[in-house]
């Protein structure tokens, strides 16, 4: 494929991912804000994200493992990924930890492990997602493009 | 330092405890041309401004003061930073609200309590629309309150906040008093800071839609800018 059929498949996938609510507003303006200087902002911040996310997974999945959940650590952890996640404009994985932050405000350990299981599926995808992006983004450059 | 210091690079310290915000902010700041310092918390903000209790309890020195022995390097990777309080200039300073051992709140209140640094105008962060929370950082001298994420459109207002302070310190306090007092109860204003409404009009300077703390011990001119009351992410 040329370098202007990559760059048609990046946009139509682009455009996908925000009308599927995966990505928003945020991410666009990550885009916007990379420029020769920092080419590669955006790959280093949602790098950044992968990172900060998978480590609070694991961490969520311990926490609510215990016996006697401490909901104020569960919360603190869904709450900096929430954060995150809107930093980075990761619209459904956002979304999934306002629900989450709800149960545990209730101390509901069910609704919080269902919402740990919506996450990691969320986070999963939309990862894969980014990352078929970026791809998409190197071949246009190997391309000449 | 004439007024051409003003035309000069203003220098941001920004403070957040999250690494991806931090970069974030740099960027932001870095792309709106100014000099930016992150670091990871206040108590390191309040160091690296040279805030020294003890002589701010004294409230007579203003040499400063080098420390020789703390070399520590932020685990976040952040630049080591020059202890000699005097050689840095920080012409304001933002940061996030929720951070784990001092909030943002409490550095605020550090920096408004310091005779040396009280002049540095503050801006808070936060990712969360709590109106108690929004009016309490205006209340306690904070000049804006931005919504995360940041925007580039939001800095803009900053320039304004920093120029000021640069005058406040040629004219002390001579500056007239444009507005009249308002009552000290924050009220929730339409516009402003929604991530959507980037062209208000009436940003930046010292327009109607600014509010004035109605508290002594704030410098009159001091203005209360709108915050965002209708941008939620339903919570």
């Amino acid at each position: 494929m040329d370098a202007l059929q990559l760059k048609r498949q990046l946009i139509t996938f682009t455009e996908l991912l925000f009308r599927e609510g995966f990505l928003d507003e945020q991410f666009h303006q990550l885009q916007q804000l990379q420029d020769e200087k920092n080419p590669n902002f955006v790959v280093e911040v949602v790098s950044l994200f992968f990172e900060d996310s998978e480590r609070l997974l694991n961490e969520l999945a311990k926490a609510l493992d215990q016996q006697n959940v401490d909901y104020k650590k569960v919360d603190a952890h869904v709450h900096q990924l929430k954060g995150s996640s809107s930093s980075i404009g990761a619209q459904r994985v956002q979304r999934v930890c306002i629900v989450f932050r709800n149960y545990c405000n209730e101390k509901n350990v069910e609704g919080c492990l269902k919402c740990l299981q919506q996450l990691k599926h969320e986070y999963a995808i939309v990862k894969t997602k980014l990352e078929a992006l970026f791809s998409l983004e190197q071949q246009i450059l190997a391309a000449g493009g | 330092m004439g007024m051409a210091a003003a035309e000069s690079q203003f220098h941001v310290l920004a403070v957040d405890d999250s690494l991806i915000d931090r970069k974030l902010i740099e960027k932001l700041l870095k792309t709106s041309s100014y000099q930016v310092t992150t670091v990871d918390s206040g108590s390191k903000a309040l160091e690296f401004l040279g805030f020294r209790e003890e002589e701010e309890q004294s409230s007579s020195s203003d040499s400063p003061s080098v420390s020789s022995n703390n070399h520590q390097i932020c685990p976040s990777g952040v630049l080591n930073f020059p202890w000699n309080h005097q050689e840095v200039e920080v012409n304001l300073i933002i940061t996030d609200y929720c951070m784990p051992g001092m909030t943002g709140y409490d550095l605020l209140k550090k920096i408004k309590e310091s005779s040396s640094l009280r002049n540095i105008p503050v801006v808070i962060m936060s990712s969360e629309n709590v109106p108690s929370r929004i009016s309490r950082c205006l209340e306690e001298g904070a000049e804006e309150f931005f919504l995360k994420p940041v925007q580039l459109s939001d800095l803009h207002r900053l320039r304004h906040h920093m120029m000021r302070t640069k005058k406040q310190e040629k004219q002390e306090n001579q500056e007239e008093e444009g507005e009249s007092e308002n009552k000290a109860e924050v009220q929730p204003q339409s516009s402003h800071q929604a991530q959507q409404q980037s062209n208000n009009s009436s940003s930046s300077s010292s327009s109607s839609n600014k509010r004035k703390a109605m508290d002594e011990g704030l410098s009159p001119d001091r203005t209360r800018p709108r915050y965002s009351n209708g941008v939620t992410t339903a919570v």
